[in-house]
C-alpha cells in the first residue's frame, strides 16, 4: 500500500460530514476504493448491512485522483470481495442504475480508472456545461467591451476596415470631443430629464396597479393582460401609433389644422384648445410630455409583473395582524406593504434607471430618426442617440468614448441607488 | 370581559359550488360562556375547528350563523379593529421590517380621535408592556434577531399594548422547542394573571392546555365534547373521545361487558360496577388506575417493564385490549409483585370509565355517580355551565365517510399517502368489531355532509 498513514487516520478519525460528500449515490463504488480497505468506512455494519454508512472523505478521493493510474495500489482482495458481496446482496437496488452494477463487476484496475476519470469529470463538468454560453459571451460580449475600451483611445478607427492608430496615441482627445460636441449637453439633459421624471412616476403607478390587481378577483385576468400588452408589442410600432394619436395635420402654421389625432379630438370634445404635440412648431415640453407618457406606459408591465410577484409572496398573516391592530388601509399600504415590497421596489427602480439612461427607441418611434419634430432636428436626442450619430458619421473613437461616459454615469447612479437601498430596504 | 358564543357555526363552502357534499362544517352550533378574567383553552385534534372559532371571535372570519357577545355587546358584525381584541398568531406575524419597539407601538399609532395618545404616552405604554413580558432589553432589535420565545413575547406585548378586552392566542407555543414551551406557558399564565384579561387560547397539546387553563373546552369536528376544569375533565370524561384525548400516557381501552353488576374483561370479572345494567361496554382504564396485586383479578401478559425512577410502567398484552399494548403505571416498590409472564392487577374504581357501546357516552357507576353530581354542582357555582355533547358522536360517520372516499378515489398524486395517513389517524376503537350497524345506517344521509378532516385542517388556517 502506498497510502500514507495520514489518510488512513483521517478516514477513521473523521466522523462523516454529510454535506461534503463528493460521491453522492456512488457510495458503493467509493467503498471499493483501495484506501477504504484499510479504513473502517462501513461504520460498525456487516457487509450484509449493504448500506455503506459512511463515504470516504473528499481528501481521500482527491488523493486517488492525483495518483497516477498505473501506480494505483491493488486493494486487499478480502475487503474487495466483502464489498462485492455487499453489492450483490443488495437485491433491492434501484433499477435506474444498471451500469453501476456493471462497473462493480469489472476488474478492479478498470474500476480504479473509472473512479479517477469520474472524479476528474465531476470536478470540471460544471465548466463543460458552461462552455457554450462562455464562448458566446466571450465573442459577443467580453471582446466588444474590451474593444470599446481600446477604440475609445484610438484615432481614425474604421469599424469595417479595422484601421486605427496606436492605442493611447490620442489620449483622452475622443472624450474631449464628445464633451465639446455641440449636442452633448442637449443629449445629456434630455436623458437625465426623462429618467428622473419617468422612473418615479412609473414605479409609483406600477405599485398602485399591482396592489389593485392583487386585491381584485373579478376581471383580474383581463386587466393583467391589458397591462402586460405593451410588454409584447414592438417599440417602434407603438411609437408610430403614439405619433398618430398625438398628430395634428397642418398645411402651414398660419392656417388652422384640418385633421386631428385621437388625443386632440378628445381635448376638443371637452372644449379645450388643441395642442400641437409632435408636429412642426410644437414646443419642447409638449414633445417631452408625449415622451414621458410613452415611456411610463411602456415601462409599466415589467414593473407590475415584478411587484405583483412580490405582493403575492407576502405572508397574508401580516395583513391580518395589521387589521386586528386597527391599521387603516392607507397605513397598511405605507407601513406594511411598501416596506415588505422594498426589495422588489429597489430592483425595479435600479433597472428603471438603467433602462432610462438607455432611452432611444421611444424617440425614434415617435419622432423618427431626426430625433425631434420637423424643424427642430436633434432637439430630443439622448446619449444613446449621440452614440449612434457618431457611429453613422464613422467617428468610432468618439462613439466608444460616449459609450464609456454613459457607462460611467449609469455606474455612478446605480452605486448611489444601491447605497440608498442598503439603508432603506428591508431584506 | 365575559365572552358568550351562541350557536356559532362556520361552514366553508366547497370550491365547486354545485357539489354540496364537499362543504365543510368547521364549527357546528357552538355554545359557550367564558367567564370574565379566565384563561380558557380550546383543545382538540387538528381540524376540529378550534382555530376557526378563535378567528371568528377575532372577527377575521365571519361566522355563517350564531352570535358573539363581549359582555353585553353583540360584536358579531363588528370589524376586528373595533372589537378590542389582541390576537397572537401561531407564527407570531411580527412585522419583520420594524424593530421590537415599532412592532409594539404599531397598534397604538393606529388609534384615532380621542383614543390617540401622545408620543410620550405611547412610549410609556410600550415600555410598560415590554417590561411585563420581559423583553424591554431588546426594544431596538428586529424580530429576526430574537429567539422564538422572545418573538413570542413580543407578539404578546403587541397584542396587549392596546389593552384589549379579550386576548386570543392561536397555538402560541407550537413553534417553540420543548424547554421554551414549558417556560413560555408559565409566562403566559403569569401575564394573564397580572393583567386579568379574559384569554382564549387554542392548542392541540392536551398537556399544555391542562397545565395553564382555568377551563378547557375539548372539541371534535366543530362540536364541543366537554368543558370544565382540566382536572375535572380528566377525572370525569363525558365520553370515549374525551377520555382517549386527555392523558399521557393515553388511557387503556378494552372491550368488556357488564353482567350482574360485575365488569368482565373476557372471562375475568375484574370490578364491581353497581348500578349498571347488563350490556356490552367500552372500558377505559387510566394507566395509574392499576394496583399491582399477586392475587389481582385482572391478568395481563407482560411484555416489558419500563423503569421511570419513582414509578415503573408495566407494558403488557390483554386479549380484550383495543390498543396493542396495555400500559399500567405502578409504584416502583411494587415491582416485586410483577414477576414471570403474567401480571395481576386490581383496579381503582374511580380510574375506570365505562362507555356505552353505541353512543360512546359515559356510564357512571357506584361512587362515580355522586362524584359526577358534585362536579356539576361545583361548575355551576363557578358560573360555568356544564356543557357536554349529547347524542351520537360524529366520529363513526366520519370514519365511514373516510373509508368511502378512500375506496372511491384511489387516484390522485397523494392518494397513497393520504390513505396511509388516514389509517394511522383512525381511532383504535373503530377497528374493533363493534361498529354498530343500526346507528351507522341511520345517519347515512348525514354522513354525506360530513367533512373530511384533512381538508378541513387546511381550510381553517
Amino acid at each position: 500500500m502506498r497510502m500514507s498513514d495520514e489518510f488512513t487516520l483521517k478516514i477513521s478519525g473523521t466522523p462523516k460530514p454529510e454535506g461534503e460528500s463528493v460521491y453522492l449515490g456512488n457510495a458503493a463504488m467509493a467503498g471499493e476504493h483501495p484506501s477504504s480497505a484499510s479504513a473502517p468506512v462501513y461504520l460498525g455494519k456487516t457487509p450484509e448491512g449493504a448500506e455503506p454508512v459512511a463515504e470516504p472523505s473528499p481528501a481521500v478521493l482527491a488523493s486517488a485522483a492525483e495518483m497516477p493510474e498505473e501506480e494505483a495500489p491493488v486493494a486487499e482482495p478480502a475487503a474487495a470481495e466483502a464489498v462485492y458481496s455487499a453489492a450483490e446482496t443488495e437485491g433491492g437496488a434501484p433499477e435506474g442504475a444498471p451500469d453501476k452494477k456493471k462497473k462493480e463487476k469489472t476488474p478492479l484496475s478498470k474500476m480504479e480508472k473509472k473512479i479517477l476519470w469520474k472524479d476528474r469529470f465531476n470536478r470540471y463538468k460544471a465548466w463543460l456545461y458552461l462552455l457554450p454560453a462562455l464562448v458566446i459571451l466571450a465573442v459577443f460580449t467580453v471582446w466588444p467591451i474590451i474593444n470599446t475600451l481600446r477604440i475609445a483611445f484610438l484615432e481614425n478607427y474604421s469599424g469595417l476596415a479595422s484601421i486605427g492608430g496606436e492605442t493611447f496615441a490620442v489620449g483622452f482627445r475622443n472624450f474631449e470631443n464628445v464633451v465639446h460636441f455641440p449636442s452633448f449637453l442637449t443629449c445629456l439633459g434630455n436623458t437625465m430629464l426623462l429618467t428622473v421624471i419617468t422612473v418615479p412616476i412609473s414605479t409609483m403607478l406600477a405599485l398602485l396597479i399591482a396592489v389593485g390587481l392583487n386585491s381584485i378577483k373579478f376581471l383580474r385576468r383581463i386587466f393583467q393582460t391589458i397591462f402586460f400588452l405593451p410588454y409584447v408589442t414592438n417599440a417602434i410600432a407603438i411609437g408610430m401609433v403614439f405619433m398618430a394619436m398625438f398628430n395634428m395635420i397642418m398645411v402651414s402654421p398660419t392656417v388652422p389644422p384640418h385633421s386631428y389625432g385621437l388625443i386632440n379630438t378628445i381635448i376638443r370634445a371637452f372644449g379645450g384648445k388643441e395642442i400641437n404635440w409632435v408636429n412642426a412648431g410644437s414646443s419642447y415640453w409638449a414633445n417631452m410630455a408625449v415622451l414621458i407618457i410613452y415611456i411610463v406606459w411602456n415601462a409599466l408591465p415589467f414593473k407590475i409583473l415584478v411587484l405583483l410577484g412580490g405582493l403575492q409572496s407576502v405572508n397574508k398573516q401580516y395583513y391580518e395582524a395589521a387589521r386586528v391592530d386597527g391599521a387603516s388601509r392607507f397605513r397598511i399600504f405605507w407601513r406594511i406593504t411598501v416596506p415588505l415590497l422594498s426589495p422588489m421596489i429597489a430592483y425595479v427602480v435600479i433597472t428603471g434607471f438603467i433602462g432610462g439612461f438607455k432611452e432611444y427607441t421611444s424617440i425614434v418611434g415617435i419622432f423618427g430618426e431626426t430625433m425631434g419634430p420637423a424643424g427642430a432636428d436633434g432637439r430630443l436626442n439622448t446619449m444613446v442617440g449621440l452614440i449612434y450619430d457618431s457611429l453613422e458619421d464613422d467617428f468610432m473613437g468618439m462613439a466608444s468614448a460616449a459609450s464609456l461616459i454613459l457607462f460611467l454615469i449609469i455606474f455612478a447612479v446605480t452605486m448611489v441607488n444601491l447605497y440608498v437601498s442598503k439603508k432603506k430596504v428591508h431584506y | 370581559m365575559k365572552v358568550v358564543l351562541e350557536h356559532l357555526t362556520k361552514i366553508f363552502p366547497s370550491r365547486n359550488k354545485k357539489d354540496k357534499n364537499a362543504e365543510v362544517i368547521a364549527v357546528n352550533d357552538f355554545n359557550l360562556e367564558i367567564p370574565d378574567g379566565k384563561l380558557i383553552g380550546l383543545l382538540g385534534p387538528s381540524g376540529c375547528g378550534k382555530s376557526t372559532t378563535l378567528f371568528m371571535i377575532s372577527g377575521l372570519q365571519a361566522p355563517t350563523g350564531g352570535k358573539i357577545y363581549f359582555g353585553d355587546d353583540d360584536v358579531t358584525k363588528l370589524a376586528p379593529e373595533n372589537r378590542g381584541i389582541g390576537l397572537v398568531f401561531q407564527n407570531y406575524a411580527l412585522y419583520p421590517h420594524m424593530t421590537v419597539q415599532q412592532n409594539i407601538l404599531f397598534p397604538l399609532q393606529n388609534l384615532k380621535g380621542e383614543n390617540r395618545l401622545s408620543k410620550e404616552e405611547m412610549l410609556n405604554r410600550a415600555n410598560e408592556v415590554a417590561k411585563l413580558v420581559q423583553i424591554d432589553e431588546y426594544m431596538n432589535r428586529k424580530p429576526s434577531e430574537l429567539s422564538g420565545g422572545q418573538q413570542q413575547r413580543v407578539a404578546i406585548a403587541r397584542a396587549l399594548v392596546k389593552m384589549p378586552r379579550v386576548l386570543l392566542l392561536d397555538e402560541p407555543l407550537s413553534n417553540l422547542d420543548a424547554r421554551l414551551r414549558l417556560q413560555t406557558r408559565e409566562e403566559i399564565r403569569r401575564i394573564q394573571r397580572d393583567t386579568g384579561i379574559t384569554t382564549i387560547f387554542v392548542t392541540h397539546d392536551q398537556e399544555e392546555a391542562m397545565s395553564i387553563s382555568d377551563f378547557i373546552v375539548v372539541m371534535k369536528l366543530g362540536v364541543i365534547m366537554q368543558t370544565g376544569k382540566p382536572q375535572w375533565v380528566y377525572d370525569d370524561p363525558a365520553n370515549l373521545f374525551v377520555a382517549k384525548f386527555l392523558g399521557a400516557p393515553p388511557i387503556n381501552m378494552f372491550t368488556g361487558k357488564v353482567q350482574d353488576g360485575v365488569l368482565y374483561l373476557g372471562e375475568e370479572g375484574v370490578l364491581e360496577v353497581p348500578g349498571v345494567e347488563d350490556q356490552e361496554v367500552f372500558v377505559g382504564i387510566r394507566p395509574e388506575g392499576f394496583i399491582s396485586n399477586p392475587e389481582g383479578r385482572l391478568s395481563c401478559k407482560v411484555t416489558g417493564i419500563d423503569v421511570m425512577g419513582r414509578d415503573i410502567s408495566v407494558v403488557s398484552k390483554h386479549e380484550n385490549s383495543i390498543n396493542p399494548l396495555v400500559r399500567s403505571i405502578i409504584s416502583a416498590d411494587e415491582i416485586k409483585n410483577v414477576s414471570g409472564e403474567i401480571a395481576r392487577f386490581d383496579l381503582k374504581p374511580h380510574k375506570v370509565f365505562l362507555f356505552h357501546k353505541d353512543t360512546e357516552a359515559r356510564i357512571h357507576f357506584g361512587d362515580q355517580i355522586a362524584a359526577h353530581e358534585e362536579m356539576v354542582a361545583a361548575m355551576a357555582a363557578e358560573g360555568q355551565g356544564y356543557v357536554v355533547h349529547e347524542g351520537p358522536l360524529p366520529r363513526e360517520q366520519d370514519d365511514k365517510e373516510k373509508e368511502n372516499r378512500a375506496s372511491e378515489q384511489p387516484k390522485g398524486p397523494f392518494a397513497k399517502l393520504k390513505s396511509r395517513l388516514g389509517k394511522k389517524n383512525k381511532p383504535a376503537a373503530a377497528e374493533a368489531p363493534a361498529a354498530p350497524e343500526a346507528s351507522a345506517e341511520a345517519p347515512a344521509e348525514k354522513a354525506e355532509d360530513a367533512p373530511v378532516p384533512e381538508e378541513r385542517d387546511g381550510e381553517t388556517k
